[in-house]
């Protein structure tokens, strides 16, 4: 019951198939990894499981905590608990990263009733402090302008306030200098937490060395191909995925 | 004698009316017998009864500008209006001798509160006359006159003639000559030179009556070196018919003054609002217009400034928001007649599903004039497929020695951005909402603090109604 449960989950956009009877759980506790080549349905998973109108949803199931999400719209699924960390943040000209933040927290607040704005802020100035972000980014439009690192560190700056349930990061590594990736581990790390499950989608092993997972599973062509323990990812590095692509012709089961 | 039966609120704060009795009603249509009337119970001299006379002939003699404007002009029916209803021509004093009714409509729309908190003056115009007008007693004691354009022209006929009908005169165009047969209320402002009025004058404008047109006259004069910030706020109920609200505003900044006119207009989507909006800045002034047109089913507002004397300044800023069913026709004029002047256009439009914004802009500067500039910056915001904007800048810019900037751009709130801010957590009113506010920040950010909430609560109220 504790964990985002998919299960046989098919999704299609524009009529092409993406995700394949693709099934996994995330229980609460746990960090997974996610790898696979690129364009085998990563992100795909994360924004169908957001509820994203353009990812058709076929067939399967998907649950938080038992409670079906599929039916959902996308505001309730966050508000429901799970967080995406975007690949690509998209940028939202003229609203402050406070203001942004501010809204979202209010979104969960019963009608009518606001959060309290000096606790807000001083939480908020704490996690940039802790993320390394500069305390003038809170006066900056969402993601406009910022670099290809800050944008990263910004999702996990709203996903520190927002403190999901469950957690998906999309290629949050990617673009970062390993000063900052370090930082943004360690802003995940501060996360896990019995009450929180998070998924780690990468293409680099090395990131695994900081945010130290408890599943790694290999996508591949739209459904989970292999999976295992932290040192999947170190022969997934060390032999690429032709290997697995081989064992998979021939027949073999991992 | 006043019933206060069919009250009808909905979830706007503005959509209520009160089913009032009027002492004075001009009947319907409009002919020299209304234009009569209205002179004869307000009292006036034979020169202002003479400008309204001529005023109607002019006005018959106009054809609508539909060869450039949209042909949904030809929908007012001119003869089904009521141009006249009041229930007198004094103002009170005092919120508590305001009639009943007219007291409670301004009371649910919050302006006595807004005056003890942070206004200087206030003027209340119900339907055609000031139901109240105040002003602090610390001004009275600098001269400043703060009044009603009816109780102006009575009390400061010397002022009031000089400049009325300067700056923007009677045949200037086909609702500037409606005006002027049948203005009636509006505010009549006069700050003695080197008077600088801390706080703002407020005049609000409420519309009560159905089939009913509104035709308040303002005219600001600044003298040298005065300075004086002026609100105007607008709504009226929502009626099955058309309203017609068509105002003429008047500024004269003298030598060194500034004046700063900020309108939040919230009109329901039934009333035709074509309004003609001008000020004359002579050297060193400045004047600054502030527009957020909000509602209506047809704005056309182009504020201007005439920039007379040399190093004169004039600033339009505006903010129009079409909804479903609305077209905002908006704009601005700034004539350059003096070297060294310069002006700034900053024009935000924002359009929702069928709503439709137009911006025209007019700026001139003749070849014999040096060191002038104009920026101009006009951005829109498309929401949905369907919504339209046009740009119509007109830049006549003669002599070597003058710049103009013009920088134009068309932008959309894409279905990535909404799917974004609602994976926050935010539904999908508030997500076009917030996004909307983002796009209209820089310039709210020049407002004062009750104008600018005020406004990201309707845009919420706006943006939240559409999308269902
Ligand atoms: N909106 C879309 N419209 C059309 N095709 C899409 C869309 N989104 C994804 N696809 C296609 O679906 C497939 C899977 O894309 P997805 O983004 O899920 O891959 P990924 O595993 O995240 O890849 P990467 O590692 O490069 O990020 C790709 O072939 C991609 O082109
Ligand atoms: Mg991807």
């Amino acid at each position: 019951m504790n964990a985002l449960e998919v299960n046989q989950l098919s999704v299609s956009i524009d009529g092409k198939r993406i995700l394949n009877e693709f099934s996994l759980s995330l229980p609460k506790g746990e960090v997974h990894a996610i790898m696979g080549p690129n364009g085998t349905g990563k992100s795909t998973l994360a924004k169908a499981l957001a509820g994203h109108e353009s990812y058709m949803v076929e067939s399967g199931t998907a649950t938080m905590d038992g409670k079906n999400i599929l039916d959902l719209e996308v505001d309730e699924i966050s508000r429901e608990g799970l967080f995406l960390a975007f690949q690509y943040p998209i940028e939202i000209p003229g609203v402050t990263i406070a203001n942004f933040i501010r809204a979202a927290l209010n979104a969960r607040q019963p009608e009518g009733e606001d959060i309290d704005a000096v606790a807000y802020y001083k939480e908020l100035y704490a996690q940039m402090e802790r993320l390394g972000i500069d305390k003038k980014f809170t006066s900056r439009s969402v993601n406009e302008g910022f670099s290809g690192g800050e944008k990263k560190r910004c999702e996990i700056l709203q996903m520190a306030m927002l403190k999901p349930a469950y957690c998906i990061l999309d290629e949050t590594d990617s673009g970062l200098d390993i000063d900052a990736l370090k930082i943004v581990a360690d802003g995940v790390n501060h996360m896990r937490s019995e009450d929180r499950g998070i998924l780690v989608i990468t293409h680099y092993q090395r990131l695994l060395n900081y945010i130290v997972p408890d599943r790694v599973h290999i996508l591949w062509d739209g459904r989970i191909v292999k999976s295992g323990d932290k040192s999947l990812a170190l022969e997934v590095e060390e032999r690429g995925y032709d290997w697995i692509k081989e064992r998979l012709t021939a027949g073999v089961e991992s | 004698m006043s019933t206060q039966a069919a009250i009808d609120i909905d979830r706007e704060k503005g959509n209520f009316s009160y089913d009032t009795t009027y002492d004075y009603d001009a009947g319907i249509g409009l002919n020299e017998g209304v234009v009569n009337y209205i002179a004869d119970v307000k009292g006036e001299d034979d020169w202002v009864r003479d400008f309204r006379l001529k005023a109607l002939e002019v006005f018959n003699s106009k054809p609508l500008p539909t060869n450039w404007a949209t042909k949904d002009l030809e929908n007012i029916d001119f003869d089904k209006f009521r141009y006249y209803l009041s229930k007198g021509q004094e103002p009170s004093r005092t919120w508590e001798d305001v009639p009943d009714d007219v007291k409670e409509t301004f009371e649910r729309l919050g302006i006595p509160e807004q005056e003890r908190a942070f206004l200087a003056g206030v003027e209340a115009q119900f339907d055609s006359e000031a139901a109240y007008s105040r002003m602090k007693d610390e001004l009275a004691k600098e001269g400043v006159i703060f009044v009603g354009s009816t109780e102006g022209l009575k009390e400061h006929p010397e002022i009031f003639k000089k400049f009325f009908g300067k700056v923007i005169p009677t045949g200037d165009n086909k609702f500037s000559a409606l005006n002027s047969c049948v203005f009636s209320g509006g505010s009549f402002i006069y700050v003695p030179p080197g008077v600088k009025v801390q706080q703002p004058l407020q005049a609000y404008f409420r519309i009560n009556a159905e089939n009913f047109g509104q035709f308040e006259r303002t005219l600001i004069i600044a003298d040298e070196g005065a300075e004086v910030t002026y609100m105007e706020g607008c709504t009226a109920p929502k009626f099955e018919t058309t309203t017609l609200h068509s105002a003429v505003v008047e500024l004269v900044a003298l030598k060194g003054a500034k004046i700063q006119y900020i309108t939040v207009q919230n009109w329901s989507a039934n009333v035709f609002n074509l309004v003609t909006k001008r000020g004359l800045a002579e050297e060193d002034a400045e004047i600054k217009w502030i527009d957020c047109n909000i509602g209506s089913r047809l704005t056309m507002k182009y504020p201007g400034v005439i920039l007379k004397g040399r190093k004169a300044r004039g600033e339009v800023v505006s903010i129009a928001l079409a909804g479903e069913g609305q077209h905002q026709d908006t704009g601005a004029k700034m004539i350059h007649a003096a070297d060294e002047t310069t002006s700034n256009i900053i024009s935000k439009s924002i359009s929702v599903g069928e709503g439709r914004s137009t911006y025209r802009g007019q700026v001139h500067i003749p070849k014999h004039l040096q060191g002038c500039r104009n920026n101009t910056e006009c951005d829109a915001l498309l929401i949905n497929a369907n919504s339209r904007t046009d740009t119509y800048p007109a830049i006549t810019v003669r002599g070597d020695d003058n710049s103009v900037q013009h920088e134009a751009s068309v932008s959309k709130v894409s279905a990535e951005q909404i799917f974004y801010l609602m994976q926050r957590g935010l539904n999908e009113g508030e997500a076009m909402s917030l996004a909307v506010n983002g796009f209209v920040n820089d310039l709210v950010k020049q407002f004062p603090m009750e104008y600018s909430v005020e406004l990201k609560r309707l845009i919420d109220l706006e943006m939240e109604g559409s999308v269902g």
